[in-house]
């Protein structure tokens, strides 16, 4: 990735789909060159200060929560974070009432997660602030996206590439309901990659193939032979009482990512997964765990780098006074 | 508004689909009654003129599926406010669709309605009575006191009579008063937790799906009870290929099951959500091209007999939330008569087919006195400009609820005016 860091110009950070591979490479050359800053003994650069950030969260979420925030911490940003179910929401608020409330105090940043799909779309249509979207529904999660590339990104020489051009990419788990498989979908197309999805049929989106240009493998060992990446998502459990799926320990037998499967991949291949795991569930421990193989833990690392990146972009220069909302 | 009840439009070029009129004409209607139509008609002392030349005059249109909101509902519109949508889109006949606050589904309720209906004084309203007992699925109403009390139809619309024992009792039972069951033909199950067509639109946007099957399935199961019952079936704002399949089918076998379509079903796709519209969420919601092709191509061949809007207002707050939160529903009555035009234009009907879509068709179904230019029949008449170009501006509409799909829409024909029982109840701004 070189490209120029100025191909940002856009006002929000909505989705993946429909951005162009510069983009995406201002994104993850910013968040490669300011990961350095995690690891000095005083992490934190001046760069956002006098910023405004409000971590909007109607999800539950640990890791991106706290992600976002210690990010725009660390470049100096004031950043707020509110939660639902500690808000005028759990009064009755609509998400406009609450946003212009918010809007009042002038944020240049919201980083929103929401569990209807295009609620930050909609926020983007009514406010002024610059809009995160932290993961949407079943739709989106760029952020989480962008971290998933900056790893592969991370591991490209160990598989004998330079770029994203060719790779394959296995997504596997419950696809349906994945913001993560739908952003990560979108990006690596764009960037060239081969996309095979897998899981089973009640939870592969309709017409998937077209959408997203991947191809669609309801035998999870069809979908990572010769893979260089696979890409395990969460099960929800609560997808057990809807019955999409008869049981956990069926859905392991046929979608578990075992160590038989993953001999079936490149031997250089990498293992990621958007946490938090369910172990035996959608994973094995032992591949998990593996060293040579799991970059879990990178993924995390890698999140608070691109969402420095991110709020840099959005916070500062073109994308400041970019008139047109693109990213919608 | 007008008090005149005697008036003579003069020079229209009068089209009455019933009647198979096509000519210029006056038509002269004597104390609110249809008394005569004909060439130079002599207009009685004191009679108010209206020059229509250059328009066209047809029978007030009859819409046979309106949400008016009242009682229960009135933050989102009044019969009143309702009457007056309908008049600025030439209707001179609603029915109203029983989802109110009480429901109705009984003879209080009904009266109710048509009392504010005819305080209003801007269309004549038909109360459709609930095929359930508060909409309840579980048992019927008391169909007979309902239409003695002036319902005209009976339907759980907004939702599916799900029980298909209670369903076979409804039709079974309405036929000891002829009396037309309108099903909202929606598979709940198959609906789930989805809020617009299953398909690629919607897994990009990563919202939940609604497939076809959740109409087909129900209007072939309720096909089935018709075969069993012999009662007079209608199935509500039809929008997949399969369902009008279906319902083809069985007008072929001589069953007695028509349909109606809706002017965003039949001109817009799924397409309309794009950006999270939540203007174009409605239920059954906007389907594919070929679904979108099939309405039409019923209505071609008459399979679709009626185009009725499903006119749904609501407040802005139940519209200005994310989409999968947003209510479902669109405003039609003041674009109806335009987006069905773009039928006549695109050569999928003639004029007078697609008005008798709009008129005869619903009141006969409806088994009501309207719809017609027959002398005696109440003086009704919608006066357009058929080739007028404008564009759909939610702002300017009338009613209360302006969730429009057809925001910023080009269209083309504009109603001028709106004589309802002889009096103008409406006359387009540019007619001031």
């Amino acid at each position: 990735m070189n490209a120029d860091n100025n191909a940002w110009s856009r006002k929000h950070l909505l989705g993946m789909d429909g951005l162009n591979r510069e983009e995406i490479g201002a994104i993850l050359d910013t968040a490669s060159a300011i990961r350095e800053v995690n690891h000095r003994p005083i992490k934190k650069v001046p760069i956002l200060k006098g910023k405004t950030v409000i971590n909007l969260f109607y999800e539950n979420s640990t890791r991106t929560r706290t992600s976002f925030e210690l990010a725009g911490k660390r470049m100096s940003a004031d950043v707020v974070n509110i939660s639902a179910s500690s808000s005028s929401v759990s009064k009755g608020e609509t998400l406009l009432d609450t946003m212009a409330n918010l809007q009042a105090m002038n944020p240049d940043v919201v980083v929103l997660r929401h569990p209807n799909s295009g609620a930050p779309h909609f926020l983007a249509r009514h406010l002024d602030a610059g809009i995160i979207n932290a993961g949407d529904g079943q739709h989106e999660h760029p952020t989480q996206c962008l971290l998933d590339l900056l790893t592969m990104q991370d591991h490209l020489g160990k598989m004998g590439r330079d770029n994203f051009e060719g790779m394959t990419v296995a997504i596997c788990g419950d696809v349906l309901h994945s913001r993560v498989a739908r952003s990560n979908a979108f990006a690596l197309r764009t960037l060239g990659a081969k996309v095979r999805f897998s899981g089973p049929p009640t939870l592969m989106p309709s017409r998937a193939e077209e959408v997203f240009d991947v191809t669609v493998h309801h035998r999870m060992e069809e979908a990572v032979e010769g893979a260089d990446v696979v890409m395990m998502l969460r099960l929800q459990q609560e997808r057990m009482a809807a019955a999409y799926l008869p049981s956990v320990r069926e859905y392991f037998r046929y979608w578990g990512l075992t160590r038989q499967r993953l001999e079936l991949t490149r031997p250089h291949a990498v293992v990621m997964h958007p946490g938090p795991i369910n172990r035996g569930v959608e994973i094995a421990t032992d591949v998990a765990d593996n060293p040579n193989r799991s970059v879990i833990l990178e993924q995390v690392t890698n999140g608070l780098a691109v969402r420095m990146a991110v709020l840099y972009h959005l916070c500062t220069g073109a994308a400041r006074s970019a008139s047109n909302i693109a990213g919608e | 508004m007008d008090k005149a009840q005697t008036r003579l439009i003069r020079a229209a070029r009068v089209v009455d689909p019933a009647n198979q009129r096509d000519e210029t004409a006056d038509i002269l209607i004597v104390d609110g009654v249809i008394r005569d139509i004909g060439q130079n008609l002599d207009a009685p002392a004191d009679c108010a003129i209206l020059d229509a030349d250059g328009l066209i005059a047809a029978p007030g249109l009859v819409d046979m599926h309106v949400h008016l909101r009242e009682p229960g509902y009135e933050y989102k519109e009044t019969i009143a406010g309702g009457c007056r949508a309908a008049a600025a889109g030439g209707v001179t006949a609603v029915a109203a669709m029983p989802n109110t606050k009480p429901v109705n589904d009984d003879p209080s309720v009904t009266g109710y309605i048509l009392d504010k209906a005819d305080q209003a004084g801007l269309a004549a309203v038909f109360p459709i009575g609930a095929i359930t007992k508060g909409l309840g699925g579980k048992e019927i109403t008391e169909m007979g006191l309902l239409s003695e009390a002036g319902c005209v139809a009976f339907s759980d619309d907004g939702l599916p009579v799900m029980d298909s024992g209670v369903m076979r009792r409804a039709l079974d039972y309405s036929r000891t008063f002829g009396s037309l069951v309108i099903q909202h033909a929606e598979d709940n199950g198959l609906v789930g937790c989805g809020c617009m067509n299953e398909g690629p639109v919607a897994t990009r946007l990563g919202l939940p799906g609604i497939p076809n099957a959740s109409e087909d399935i129900l209007v072939e199961r309720d096909i089935r009870l018709v075969e069993l019952t012999g009662g007079r079936y209608h199935v509500a704002h039809i929008s997949s290929a399969q369902a009008v399949a279906a319902v083809a089918d069985a007008q072929q076998r001589g069953l007695p099951v028509t349909c109606e379509a809706a002017p965003h079903h039949f001109s817009l796709t799924d397409e309309a959500v794009a950006d999270y519209q939540s203007d174009a969420k409605m239920a059954p919601p906007l389907r594919c091209l070929a679904d979108r092709d099939a309405l039409r191509e019923g209505l071609a061949r008459g399979v679709i007999s009626v185009i009725a809007t499903d006119h749904a207002p609501h407040d802005d707050d139940s519209k200005r939330v994310p989409f999968s939160q947003a209510a479902n529903g669109v405003v039609g009555l003041e674009t109806l008569l335009p987006v069905s035009l773009e039928l006549v234009r695109d050569g999928v009907m003639s004029l007078s087919a697609m008005l008798a879509a709009v008129t005869v068709n619903p009141a006969r179904l409806l088994r009501i006195n309207r719809g017609t230019l027959n002398i005696g029949a109440p003086g009704d008449v919608a006066l357009f400009d058929l080739n007028e170009k404008w564009t759909v501006d939610r702002a300017t509409l009338r009613g209360a609820g302006r969730n429009t799909c057809f925001h910023g829409r080009d269209v083309q024909g504009r109603v001028k005016y709106t004589v309802f029982g002889g009096r103008v109840v409406y006359v387009d701004q540019n007619e001031d």
